[in-house]
C-alpha cells in the first residue's frame, strides 16, 4: 500500500531507468543498423561468418557437454556424502572460479596446461609428446569447464539436497543398490535441473569472450564476439563488425527463447553438512568411486589456482604495485569499477521501486503490465546485446566526434555497470520483496514515508545485501576484459587491460604478478560481499 | 449514521472473489468479525483500514467518509496477527514511530511510551528488539503502541492466532481492560468461537464475502439456524 506520490515516484524511477538503459542499447543498435547498410547483408552470410558461427556453436555444445558430464559424478558424490573433513573446503572451492577474473583462470590454466606447464612436462616423461594443447579448440574446452564444472556441480548439488530426508530412509529400507537409487531417486531430479544448467552454461560459453581472445588461436579457433572485436580493432572492417553483431544477436536471441522454456536454476540451499543422513554407497567400490570423483575435481580445479599464486609470487609484487603503471591502472580500473557499481545499485532500486508500484496497484492494466514486464526485460538486455557489441555501437557512433578515447570511461563504466545489472537485480530485488512484505503494510499504517522511511526501516535492514550487490559488481567490472577491449589503449588502462598487454608483449612474469594482485583484489571484494550473509529471520 | 463504522454499499472484485458489505458497527463496542477461512473476514478489516478501496460505496468512520484515503490518513491503529514490529528496532523507536512517523519525539511522548510498556507489562523494555521477546511480549508491545496512538478504533487481524492457548486468556483480558479504559471502537477478526464470548459485545458473520449475520454477541452465539454459522459455531 503505497501513497499516491510514493506511486508516482515508483513509476517515474521505473521509466527513467526504462529510458536511460534503451536510450545506450538503442544508440549502440541503431549505430550498428545505419553504418553503410548496403555492404552489411551481403557481409552477414558469408563463408567467413559461417566458419565462425559453426565454431561458436561447436565449442560452446562440446564445453556444455563436457561441464555438466564430468559435474555429475562430482555433485552426486557430494551428495551422498554429506558429511567428510574438507567438505567445506571443496565446496568453497567450487565457488572461486566464479569470483575469478576470467582472464586470471586463463592465466592459471596455461601454466598449468600450457607449453612449459606441469601437465604436459609430466605427460612427455610419461612417454606421451606434447599431447595438450591450451591453444585452440581443445584449450577452450579446458577453460570452459574449469569454468563451469563447477557451476553446474553446484547446481545438481543444490537440486539434490533439497530432496526429502525420507527419500533416503526409505530407499535404504527398500534395499536398493546404487544403481536404483541413481535410478529411481538421483537422475530424475538431475534430469528436471540439466536443462535449465546446460542452457545457462551454453550462454556463458558462446558468448564467452575473454578466454577465446586469450586462448582462441587466429581465425580457426575463433566466436562471434572476438571476431567482432579482431574486424574493429585489427583489420577495421566496420561492416564485417556489424554483420557479425547482427548474426551475433540474433545467436543469443535464439539461446535465450531456449532458455526460458526451461525452469531456471538456482544454487540456494546448498548446505555445508546439514543434518541429512545417507544410509547407501557405504561399499568399498561406492567409496573409492567417491573418492576419486571429488579428489579429481579438486585437483582439476586447486592445480590452475595454486599456478596463479606460485608465478605470481615469482614476480615482484612490491615493484609491481607500487610501478606508476600499476598505480595508474588501479585507479582507473577503481574508478571505472566503484561508477559502474553504484550506477548498477541504483537502477536497479529504480527497477524495483518501479515493479513495487505496478504490484501495488490493484487492477493494473495492459500498460502497466507491460511496463512492469519490460522493466524485468530492461536489466537482462545485456545478454541479448553483448558488451563487445554495445561497444561496436558506440564506437561507431563517437568516432565522427573526435578521439574515443575521450569517452570511453564512461562508455566501459555504462557497459559494466548493464553487465551487472541482472547479478545486482538477483541480489536485490528479493530482499527488497521480503523487506515490503514485512515492513510494507506495517509503515503504511503509522504512516511512516519519505526520508524517515528509507533511513529508519529501509537502510538498516536493505544495508547487507545493497553492499553484497556493491561489491559483486565492482569486482566483475574490475576483472572485465570484454568492455574495455575495444577501447583500451595507453590512455585508457584498466587491469585486465594491463594484465593482457602484459601478456601479448611477452612479459609474462609481470603478467603474473599482476593477475596474482587483481585475483586477490576481486576475491577479497566477493568474501566482503558475501561475509555475514546469512539468511537472518526477522520476526 | 452513526459515529461508529459505516460500510456503505461497499463492492469490491479481488481475482475472481466479489465482496459486498453494507453495515454500521457501533462506536465504543468491540465487535467480532468472524466466518469460515477465506469468507472475506481480512478482506473486510482491510477495507476499513484502507489497504483495499472499495470499487463502489462508501466508507465512514465516526461520520467522516474516509473511502478514499490512505491507510496512514485514517483514525485507525492496527495490530496483526504477526510482523507487528520492526525487527531492527527497539521497543521505544517502533512505538514512537506510532506517535510520530519521523521520530521527532518530546518528553512527553518518551515517558507517555515508557508508561503504555508498563501498562501492557514490559516495564523497562525500552530498549529491547523484538527478536528477544516472546510471541506474546510482542504483541503486547503492539498493543502499547496502540494505545500511544489514541486513535479511536482499533482495528486486529487475529492477533492471537499465533500464540499458545493459555496466554491467549491473559491477552483477552489485557485487551478487555484497555478497551475499558479508552473506550475506543475495536474490530477483531477472529476465528475462535470462544474468542467472540471471550472479548466481543458484537459480532459479525462473513460467508462468501457477504455479512450473513450481525446481531449483539448472546444472540450471535445462540443462533443455530444458519447452517455455516452453526457449523462454524460448533467448531
Amino acid at each position: 500500500m503505497l501513497t499516491r506520490a510514493e506511486r508516482r515516484r515508483g513509476i517515474g524511477w521505473g521509466l527513467l531507468s526504462i529510458a536511460g538503459i534503451a536510450l545506450f542499447v538503442g544508440i549502440a543498435v541503431a549505430a550498428l543498423l545505419s553504418w553503410d547498410t548496403g555492404n552489411t547483408q551481403s557481409r552477414l552470410f558469408t563463408a567467413y561468418t559461417w566458419r565462425i558461427l559453426r565454431f561458436t556453436l561447436l565449442q560452446a555444445v562440446l564445453s556444455t557437454l563436457l561441464s555438466v558430464v564430468f559435474a555429475l559424478p562430482v555433485a552426486l558424490a557430494l551428495a551422498r556424502r554429506p558429511r567428510f573433513p574438507g567438505r567445506v573446503w571443496f565446496i568453497r572451492l567450487m565457488a572461486l572460479p566464479m569470483g575469478l577474473p576470467v582472464l586470471i583462470g586463463a592465466l592459471g590454466l596455461i601454466g598449468i596446461w600450457g607449453r612449459q606447464g606441469v601437465m604436459n612436462s609430466l605427460l612427455l616423461k610419461l612417454g606421451l609428446e606434447q599431447p595438450v594443447s591450451i591453444y585452440g579448440l581443445s584449450g577452450i574446452l579446458l577453460a570452459h569447464v574449469f569454468f563451469n564444472l563447477p557451476l553446474a556441480a553446484r547446481l545438481l548439488l543444490a537440486a539434490l539436497e533439497r530432496l526429502p530426508a525420507e527419500y533416503w530412509l526409505l530407499s535404504s529400507s527398500l534395499g536398493m543398490k546404487p544403481l536404483s537409487v541413481f535410478r529411481f531417486i538421483e537422475w530424475p531430479v538431475a534430469r528436471r535441473v540439466i536443462p535449465g544448467i546446460a542452457g545457462l552454461i551454453f550462454m556463458l560459453c558462446a558468448t564467452s569472450f575473454t578466454l577465446v581472445l586469450v586462448l582462441g588461436g587466429g581465425p580457426a579457433a575463433t566466436t562471434l564476439e572476438v571476431a567482432i572485436y579482431q574486424s574493429l580493432r585489427f583489420d577495421f572492417d566496420p561492416p564485417r563488425a556489424i554483420a557479425l553483431s547482427l548474426l551475433q544477436i540474433g545467436m543469443t536471441a535464439l539461446i535465450l527463447i531456449a532458455i526460458s522454456l526451461f525452469p531456471t536454476p538456482d544454487d540456494a540451499g546448498i548446505t555445508a553438512g546439514r543434518a541429512t543422513r545417507r544410509f547407501d554407497g557405504r561399499t568399498l567400490p561406492a567409496r573409492l568411486w567417491d573418492v576419486l570423483a571429488i579428489l579429481l575435481a579438486t585437483t582439476f580445479l586447486i592445480l590452475p589456482l595454486t599456478s596463479i599464486v606460485v608465478a605470481g609470487a615469482q614476480a615482484n609484487l612490491w615493484n609491481l604495485a607500487t610501478s606508476p603503471a600499476f598505480l595508474r591502472a588501479a585507479w582507473t580500473s577503481f574508478t571505472i569499477a566503484l561508477s559502474a557499481g553504484l550506477l548498477a545499485v541504483l537502477t536497479s532500486l529504480a527497477i524495483i521501486a518501479g515493479r513495487g508500484a505496478i504490484v501495488d496497484m490493484k487492477r493494473p492494466g495492459g500498460t502497466a503490465r507491460a511496463f512492469s514486464v519490460s522493466l524485468g526485460g530492461m536489466s537482462s538486455l545485456v545478454l541479448l546485446i553483448p558488451p563487445v557489441v554495445l561497444g561496436t555501437g558506440w564506437f561507431l557512433m563517437l568516432r565522427p566526434f573526435g578521439d574515443v578515447a575521450r569517452f570511453a570511461p564512461a562508455l566501459v563504466a555504462i557497459i559494466n555497470m548493464l553487465m551487472a545489472l541482472p547479478f545486482v537485480m538477483r541480489v536485490l530485488a528479493p530482499a527488497v520483496e521480503t523487506h515490503r512484505k514485512r515492513t510494507g503494510r506495517l509503515s503504511a499504517s503509522l504512516g511512516v514515508s519519505g526520508f524517515s522511511r528509507v533511513w529508519r526501516i529501509d537502510l538498516p535492514v536493505l544495508a547487507r545485501p545493497l553492499l553484497t550487490a556493491l561489491s559483486f559488481a565492482m569486482a566483475l567490472s574490475l576483472g572485465d576484459l570484454g568492455a574495455v577491449a575495444l577501447f583500451g589503449s595507453n590512455d585508457l588502462t584498466t587491469l585486465p587491460w594491463l594484465v593482457y598487454s602484459r601478456l601479448s608483449s611477452y612479459r609474462t612474469n609481470d603478467a603474473d604478478g599482476l593477475a596474482l594482485i587483481l585475483g586477490i583484489i576481486c576475491l577479497a571484494l566477493t568474501v566482503i560481499g558475501t561475509a555475514g550473509r546469512k539468511e537472518t529471520s526477522h520476526d | 449514521m452513526t459515529d461508529g463504522i459505516t460500510l456503505n454499499k461497499v463492492e469490491l472484485k479481488l481475482g475472481t472473489k466479489e465482496f459486498r458489505f453494507d453495515c454500521a458497527l457501533p462506536a465504543g463496542a468491540v465487535t467480532a468479525i468472524t466466518g469460515p477461512s477465506g469468507s472475506g473476514k481480512s478482506t473486510f478489516l482491510n477495507l476499513v483500514a484502507g489497504f483495499e478501496t472499495p470499487d463502489r460505496g462508501r466508507i465512514l468512520i465516526a461520520g467522516e467518509d474516509v473511502t478514499e484515503k490512505h491507510p496512514s490518513e485514517r483514525p485507525v491503529s492496527l495490530v496483526f496477527q504477526d510482523n507487528n514490529l520492526f525487527a531492527h528496532l527497539n521497543l521505544a523507536t517502533n512505538i514512537g514511530l506510532g506517535i510520530s512517523p519521523s521520530l521527532k519525539l518530546s518528553g512527553s511522548d518518551r515517558a507517555a511510551i515508557s508508561q503504555a510498556l508498563e501498562r501492557v507489562g514490559l516495564s523497562g523494555f525500552e530498549k529491547r528488539t523484538p527478536g528477544t521477546l516472546s510471541g506474546g511480549e510482542r504483541q503486547r508491545a503492539a498493543f502499547a503502541r496502540a494505545l500511544v496512538r489514541k486513535k479511536p478504533v482499533l482495528l486486529m487481524d487475529e492477533p492471537f492466532a499465533a500464540l499458545d492457548p493459555g496466554l491467549r486468556l491473559s491477552m483477552a483480558s489485557l485487551l478487555i481492560e484497555l478497551h475499558r479504559e479508552t473506550g475506543n471502537t475495536v474490530l477483531v477478526v477472529t476465528h475462535d468461537p470462544d474468542e467472540v464470548g471471550r472479548l466481543a459485545n458484537h459480532a459479525i458473520f462473513i460467508d462468501h464475502g457477504q455479512i450473513l449475520l450481525q446481531a449483539p454477541a448472546e444472540e450471535f452465539l445462540a443462533r443455530r439456524d444458519i447452517p455455516t454459522l452453526a457449523e462454524f459455531l460448533s467448531g
